[in-house]
């Protein structure tokens, strides 16, 4: 969508005002928003959602109250240290998943309400994991299967579990 | 291939317009976000380095490996396009509004029929989308499978034990799954019911936006729902509930229409026959207007008020009066009422011929 204004920059601005059930929009791009005066309100350009995460890094008592030794933290492999993230919201590399462990598992939990990945892992990582991945699996299943008391296909199931930890021992 | 096609063919993979419940869902979406061990997201790398995986992605794709593993995919540097072009490629939804807008060495991979694309550098180092018509988002999940498959043979994604698929905001990480829906309801909106709905969503851990996805607004009546959580859930899991709660607003909106042709047959008809008689006769049409008459039109095309239509018309008309893609018709640099004119001709002439 093009600015309704210059017709040339992409627009990134979205107004829609109503009154009296009368709605009026406007698109524009950042340069023609600047000093509209029948807006009266003020807009952040950058509002995010990784604002909103950085706000909640630096004004979260969870994760504001760590101490201080925390903000120097850095991550070695990219170099971005901990204030930036807590300022940008956005990771540097892989490798900050780990340095900023401490602060960012409780973050990853609050967005997710889970910490761990159930989900695909890929081949080259490793036939291992895999297994561990299918054994959890399992066992989720052996439970149910328990529960509801199918006790024959529970010792299918169990048989495969032995199956893969020998596997996995291996 | 040039790309020459892709930028003056408004028809897509997912603007087909044939599937399940392709009355109401017009596509369907996955995207996948990966990154590559090690090596700084792209919000930190400098352009040289940006520009190395664009040379890897762009290598990957032509070795006989990859293309029996996935297909023929053409690699398209931003760098080379003309604003408008990149545009273009917004509006038939093979790359983000964000990548278009940002700076550096950004790519796109694209699949021959268009069903997949790969953005290269935007938030994330790939981001990897399939974009089906209708409601298929089981296939769109196979296929995107099959896609991140045949890139992990060749590259070292970021992955972590616990945590998942490690992408560049903590939002994505796990799966690094999105998927999508597109839906056309009119009948909800008409009786007021979609924001009812629409506030269920988000209890129920789904988020629904405009068309073009973050920052959109809803044109047309037409609506994403999109799941918001990536992790503690198998990629098989989110995708059945996303299908599960698609179907009941598709029965939803079954009986909305069901209700407008008990209770107001004559004001809906009178409608979408307006809606019709200002489209195939109005010389100068803006794109919002042009949007919001044609959702009129589809809803009579769906509910046999206009029997002779099509209704794969109205998905190949959404990429065709796009304003980018119209400028990119005409070749040349035109003002809005201009545009306008030729957007009201495109209209008249694809919907005299069907």
């Amino acid at each position: 969508m093009l600015c309704d204004k210059c017709k040339q920059r992409p627009a990134t601005v979205h107004f829609t005002k109503i009154i009296n059930n009368e709605k009026y929009e406007q698109h524009l791009c950042e340069e023609c928003s600047k000093g509209i005066p029948h807006f009266s309100f003020s807009i952040d350009p950058s509002f995010s959602l990784n604002k909103i995460l950085a706000n909640l890094l630096t004004n979260d008592p969870t994760f504001s109250g760590m101490g201080l030794a925390f903000k120097s933290e850095r991550c070695e492999n990219c170099g971005l240290t901990y204030s930036q993230f807590a300022q940008g919201g956005k990771l540097g590399c892989s490798n900050c998943y780990e340095v900023f462990k401490d602060k960012l598992n409780p973050l990853i939990r609050r967005i997710h309400s889970s910490e761990r990945h159930k989900g695909k892992v890929p081949a080259r990582t490793g036939g291992k994991l895999r297994l561990i991945k299918e054994i959890e699996s399992l066992k989720t299943e052996l439970g149910n299967l328990v529960k509801n008391e199918e006790f024959e296909k529970a010792a299918e199931v169990r048989d495969r579990i032995k199956d893969l930890e020998k596997r996995l021992a291996d | 291939m040039t790309g020459r096609d892709i930028f003056s063919d408004a028809s897509s993979k997912w603007t087909e317009g044939v599937g399940p419940n392709a009355d109401i869902v017009i596509s369907s979406r996955v995207r996948l976000a990966r990154n590559i061990k090690n090596v700084p997201f792209p919000h930190m790398l400098s352009e040289d380095k940006e520009k190395e995986i664009l040379d890897s992605v762009k290598y990957i794709i032509n070795t006989p490996g990859f293309r029996e593993k996935a297909g023929n995919f053409n690699f398209i540097s931003l760098h080379v396009l003309s604003d408008l072009e990149k545009w273009v490629l917004v509006e038939k939804h093979l790359i983000s509004p964000q990548l278009a807008q940002s700076q550096g060495q950004k790519g796109v991979i694209i699949l021959e029929d268009e069903s997949v694309s790969v953005m290269i550098n935007e938030e994330d180092h790939l981001r990897i989308q399939c974009l089906l018509p209708a409601m298929q988002l089981n296939e769109a999940w196979t296929l995107t499978n099959k896609i991140d498959d045949a890139l992990e043979q060749s590259l070292d994604f970021a992955f972590h034990k616990e945590k998942g698929y490690l992408t560049s905001c903590p939002t994505n990480v796990g799966t690094g799954m999105r998927a999508s829906v597109m839906l056309h309801l009119p009948g909800l909106v008409l009786t007021r019911q979609g924001y009812q709905v629409f506030a269920t969503m988000t209890q129920i851990g789904l988020t629904v936006r405009g068309m073009y996805g973050e920052g959109s607004e809803a044109l047309g009546n037409l609506f994403q729902i999109s799941n918001q959580v990536t992790q503690g859930l198998t990629e098989e899991e989110i995708i059945s509930h996303l299908n599960s709660v698609t179907l009941q607003v598709v029965d939803q909106e079954r009986n909305a229409r069901q209700m407008l042709h008990q209770e107001a047959k004559e004001q809906l008809e009178d409608r979408v026959w307006r809606a019709y008689g200002v489209l195939s006769n109005a010389r100068s049409i803006s794109s919002q207007e042009a949007m919001e008459l044609l959702s009129e039109l589809r809803l009579g095309i769906d509910m046999k008020i206009i029997q002779d239509i099509d209704p794969k018309v109205f998905n190949k008309l959404m990429v065709s009066i796009q304003t980018s893609f119209l400028q990119k018709k005409i070749q040349t640099d035109m003002q809005s009422p201009q545009r306008d004119i030729i957007r009201a001709t495109t209209i008249r002439e694809i919907l005299s011929k069907v």
